[in-house]
């Protein structure tokens, strides 16, 4: 199986500010070391041809989405603690409002699926009303793919 | 602490299979018995028997290699050994700072108090070079377990000190560090700026530039 990866990020400002210059510069660089990441299967991107186009969604001007999948939870977290994806993170609080709420959700899914962001959206709103689960989980109460596979929704999808 | 992380410990008792088990860990990668028995100083037969050994004790980890060449005559495929991904500790009497630092490291976070935890990590830097003073760093950090190696000019640290802690809050831990590396250097009146992140799978999260000319 594969994992699917939805994250969000509060905006402090517009994504075309001069405020956010420095972090939308920071995208192309980032996002190809993503693309080639040992691991890496999918992400949604708005455009194929501006590799600085955020995703645009029905969620809200002020919130960055990023969505991936991965082949597995090694992969992705190697990509985004043990890359140059690192040092971008740490720099969060300069362009992204600090979030009380879960802001990342991972799950399951049959490999060669390709999930769509409203169920992304639907998981993270999962984890935050149910906490962790074999259906919506993070990294720190992460669950393997062993246990997402006897679920009824995972066995539905893959008929 | 377990009876099994003091009976693993124990093996390393013996000279021949602690130097094999360091001829391992210093490679950072897949060492193959001929290459580790001569780091050792001892026969291929008898580093054989003592990385299995090691091997069951869960100290390492051993898998196949492929030959490079491929086709009948190509002989089969190497044993080779890595060090276990696991930890072992031993305190007596019983300890678990881990534990305890883990609840801290998630009230940290909760708090956003991110920035004051670094500020802390590089006072204790500096704290700590008190004790060294006039050692060079590399010194100081082979001592505290970072294992440091040269490539590319640059020192790189093979091991993360504070792995448990860096799996579970990365972000907290790994600013962490780099200020605790930062702390030290400029401790010992080193250049702060030569430690930075650089961060690679299976390491530690800081690397050191030879010197502070980027």
């Amino acid at each position: 199986m594969h994992l699917a990866e939805l994250n969000i990020a509060h905006l402090r400002a517009p994504i075309d500010s001069q405020e956010l210059a420095e972090f939308v510069a920071l995208l192309e660089p980032i996002n190809t070391i993503a693309d080639e990441a040992p691991g890496f299967v999918w992400r949604l991107k708005e455009s194929e041809s501006d590799p600085t186009a955020t995703v645009i969604h029905d969620y809200g001007d002020h919130l960055l989405i990023n969505f991936s999948v991965w082949e597995s939870l090694d992969t992705l977290w190697d990509y985004t603690y043990r890359s140059a994806h690192l040092g971008v993170l740490r720099r969060r609080r300069e362009w992204f409002l600090r979030m009380a709420e879960p802001y990342m959700v991972m799950w399951w899914i049959p490999e060669g699926h390709i999930p769509s962001l409203a169920e992304g959206m639907a998981r993270l709103e999962r984890l935050k009303a149910e906490g962790p689960s074999p259906e919506a989980f993070t990294f720190k109460d992460s669950y393997p793919s062993s246990e997402a596979a006897s679920l009824p929704a995972a066995a539905e999808a893959t008929k | 602490m377990s009876s099994d992380d003091l009976d693993a410990l124990a093996l390393l008792h013996d000279p021949v299979r602690r130097s094999l088990y360091a001829a391992v860990a210093s490679r950072g990668g897949d060492v193959g018995r001929g290459e580790a028995a001569e780091a050792a100083g001892v026969s291929r037969t008898l580093a054989g028997h003592h990385l299995d050994k090691l091997v069951e004790a869960g100290l390492l980890e051993s898998g196949f290699r492929q030959q490079e060449k491929k086709g009948p005559g190509s002989g089969r495929p190497a044993k080779v050994y890595r060090r276990a991904r696991g930890e072992r500790s031993v305190s007596l009497p019983p300890r678990d700072y881990a534990a305890l630092a883990s609840v801290l490291a998630e009230v940290v976070d909760a708090l956003g108090a991110e920035e004051r935890a670094e500020r802390a990590a590089r006072e204790a830097g500096a704290r700590l070079a008190k004790g060294h003073a006039g050692e060079p760093v590399e010194q100081v950090l082979r001592e505290r377990g970072y294992e440091p190696y040269e490539e590319g000019g640059a020192l790189r640290l093979r091991n993360c000190p504070f792995h448990v802690l860096a799996e579970e809050q990365p972000l907290l831990v790994c600013s962490m560090n780099l200020a605790l590396c930062q702390g030290l250097l400029e401790g010992l009146g080193d250049e702060p700026g030569r430690a930075r992140l650089d961060p690679r799978p299976g390491e530690c999260c800081v690397s050191l530039s030879k010197t502070n000319e980027d």
